[in-house]
């Protein structure tokens, strides 16, 4: 299976483990990944702070990006999501309106891929560590992919998952809603922290580089001891026995 | 009270707002305690979403056809010996009932819960009158004792105070001289509104929904004083914002069942009222005279537009209680009577931008408050098209963010330009990295690193390991 991986701005930027580990885990299930190098963000900055003409550009750069891939997978739910938007950003142009939702029909969230489409549970993953899920709104509120993650890292040996208290609730990032209402942001990302720190866990996994930026940023502020990582990288996490 | 609320602008009404940790802590236990009461509460209704959907399928087509509904509403309630006025402005509103409280001769009003005469600032319009009007929805009886304090969600207006708040306001104003239990506090409010309601010449209600095919107003409360207001005073006059109706019996059903459930988790409410026109010869109690003022009030001009179903709101403030924003700033923060998410949707719409432009931004886009709400209006998609008009029609965002924007757009639709800014972008942002992460980031990235730390960019970027990957590898 062919598969182009969309790595997002910020991933490639920021988390270029994650990057690979999607790479490599891709590949241990027989597809051949390619990377389109025309790929750059998919405008979301743009779009939700209502800059849609600006938007609507990257928006086009981006579908022009994959044209000729069969699926379209990306380690962020909500870039994801936001993939899923350009058919209502390009109103008034029904040819991109077009390209769009053929983009949008080929593309998937990692974990989405895998449970969904792969009709993977168990990535043969091994970690002893106790780790908690942060659940990242556009994943689960606009892309509807709510029991992968979870599927998925319960079959990781060893791995003790922890239940996050107020799992529903935003960690504050939001995009440009992190610059423009910082102080919002910041408390609504401390009460975040503390509800995970409340877990015991060891480890915080997200899927999505924006809020794993936006926790973990506080996190190391605070000389949190626990350690962030993206759900690739547990996935692709393999103990020597 | 009119529709905006305070002096203060949006940066310092949030400021007061996330230092009150009073309010803060009372907002986050009412929001707990609602969540959790309206899950068991749905959840017993079966499959909830088909209940949304239904919802929505009526809100929709009341709104479509609601030329027709309204109509039929004032025929129904002329047939049963009542008045109806169309009042195009809240002055135009507020006049009529100037009006009719003059051809009484009022001296004394009795109210229960209304928002849209909040909107209008009906009390203040009636006591240049001369005339003493009375909230007698607890909620509201404490913010009109405590100086006309605004209100602060739009179920439960006083949200924002605790019992001994409570208790304070009555002790100083009242000469209450009791504890701060709910139950003593309670039975005070009582005392003193008895009185009101035997003297008052006329009830104002507000109106839940309005059904067309039998010209009734229906109310939901849980302190019966709707009931009293109605029951007593020999003329009654309801006011309803143009959009609060439902076409039969079967519908108000459905939606007094969505209502109840998501704005306080209860199956129903202690009183669900249904009054049809003024006492008729056969009854005992009501009033004498029936007057329904229909408020328009700028809501004809949203109808037709991409906004139109934010007039699907049952102000039910579901939205309000999941809204994580709300619950650190309060409901003050937002300036207005209507509050929390969907406030930040109406508010901008029946007042304009100028004033309001910050409120669409006081979200983080979580869509909790789309997910919560009972009758499907997309609130977080129309807080983004707000954002598109604020930006891009009336020309409101700050310069900077536009030319930032503007280079966003087009760094990132050429890809060799891109290429090269994000191979830049770590040895750019050198002199503020230290280790692997930037704690003091310059500029717009001041206020990021203000809170939390920066993963300074990559040294080698993801694409730059693909392809070195690649290159090793030439067979693949």
């Amino acid at each position: 299976m062919n598969v182009s991986l969309f790595i997002t701005c910020l991933g490639d930027m920021f988390y270029p483990n994650a990057g690979k580990a999607t790479v490599e885990l891709l590949e241990k299930f027989g597809c051949t990944v390619d990377f389109p190098e025309a790929q750059t963000c998919c405008g979301q900055p743009a779009f939700n702070s209502g800059y849609h003409r600006d938007a609507r550009k990257v928006a086009k750069q981006t579908i022009e990006a994959f044209q000729a891939s069969s699926y379209v997978v990306t380690p962020s739910g909500s870039c994801a999501a936001m993939l899923q938007e350009y058919h209502h950003l390009l109103e008034g142009e029904p040819e991109w309106q077009a390209e769009a939702e053929k983009l949008s029909a080929k593309s998937y969230e990692l974990t989405q891929f895998f449970v969904d489409v792969l009709q993977v549970e168990d990535t043969g993953a091994s970690f002893h560590a106790k780790a908690t899920y942060h659940t990242s709104c556009h994943m689960m509120r606009l892309l509807n992919v709510t029991d992968a993650p979870q599927t998925l890292l319960n079959h990781v040996d060893g791995l003790e998952m922890i239940d996050l208290p107020r799992n529903y609730d935003c960690c504050g990032f939001g995009g440009t809603f992190a610059v423009k209402m910082a102080s919002i942001s910041k408390e609504m990302v401390d009460e975040k922290v503390s509800c995970i720190h409340d877990t015991g866990a060891d480890i915080l996994i997200g899927a999505d580089a924006g809020c794993m930026m936006n926790i973990g940023g506080r996190m190391e502020r605070e000389d949190s001891p626990m350690k962030v990582m993206h759900i690739a990288e547990v996935l692709n996490h393999t103990e020597a026995r | 009270m009119p529709l905006r609320v305070g002096e203060k602008d949006f940066e310092q009404r949030v400021n007061t707002g996330l230092e009150d940790a009073f309010m803060r802590g009372t907002v986050r236990s009412a929001q707990e305690k609602l969540r959790t009461r309206k899950q068991a509460s749905s959840e017993e209704l079966g499959d909830w979403e088909a209940w949304r959907t239904l919802g929505e399928d009526i809100r929709s087509h009341t709104l479509e056809h609601l030329d027709y509904y309204l109509e039929q509403l004032s025929d129904k309630v002329a047939e049963r010996g009542g008045h109806v006025y169309f009042a195009k402005t809240a002055e135009e509103g507020n006049a009529y009932v100037q009006q009719v409280a003059r051809e009484k001769e009022a001296k004394k009003i009795v109210k229960s819960k209304s928002m849209v005469t909040e909107e209008m600032s009906l009390n203040d319009a009636l006591e240049d009158d001369g005339l003493e009007v009375v909230e007698t929805d607890l909620g509201e009886y404490i913010l009109q004792v405590d100086d006309h304090d605004p209100p602060s969600h739009i179920v439960a207006p006083s949200l924002h105070k605790n019992r001994t708040q409570i208790k304070d306001v009555f002790a100083d104003k009242k000469g209450y001289e009791e504890s701060d239990h709910a139950d003593d506090i309670t039975r005070f409010v009582r005392d003193e509104l008895r009185g009101d309601f035997l003297d008052a010449d006329i009830g104002i209600t507000g109106c839940n929904f309005a059904v067309a095919e039998s010209g009734t107003v229906s109310l939901v409360t849980n302190e019966g004083n709707a009931d009293l207001a109605t029951a007593l005073p020999k003329t009654q006059i309801s006011v309803m914002s143009m959009e609060r109706i439902v076409p039969t019996w079967e519908e108000l059903d459905v939606m007094v069942s969505l209502l109840c459930r998501s704005a306080v988790g209860q199956k129903l409410t202690s009183y669900i009222t249904a009054l049809t026109g003024p006492k008729g010869e056969d009854e005992i109690d009501g009033p004498e005279e029936f007057h329904l003022v229909i408020v328009d009030n700028g809501r004809s001009d949203i109808l037709g537009t991409q906004f139109q179903s934010a007039l699907h709101c049952i102000r039910c403030a579901a939205c309000v209680n999941v809204c994580p924003v709300y619950r650190h700033v309060g409901g003050h923060a937002y300036g207005s009577i209507y509050n929390g998410p969907i406030g930040a949707v109406l508010t901008p719409l029946l007042d304009g931008y100028e004033d309001n432009k910050d409120l669409p931004y006081a979200s983080s886009l979580c869509a909790a408050c789309t997910e919560a709400c009972p009758v499907k209006i997309p609130l977080h998609e129309h807080l983004i098209a707000h954002r598109q008009i604020i930006t891009e029609k009336e020309n409101l965002g700050p310069m900077p963010e536009k030319w930032a924007m503007k280079m966003f757009g087009t760094g990132a639709s050429k890809p060799k330009l891109y290429r090269l800014g994000s191979k830049q972008a770590h040895r750019v942002m050198r002199p503020w990295t230290k280790g692997s992460s930037i704690s003091n980031g310059p500029g717009p990235l001041k206020a990021w690193t203000n809170a939390r730390d920066m993963p300074a960019p990559a040294n080698e970027r993801f694409r730059d390991w693909f392809a070195n990957r690649r290159r090793s590898e030439p067979d693949e």
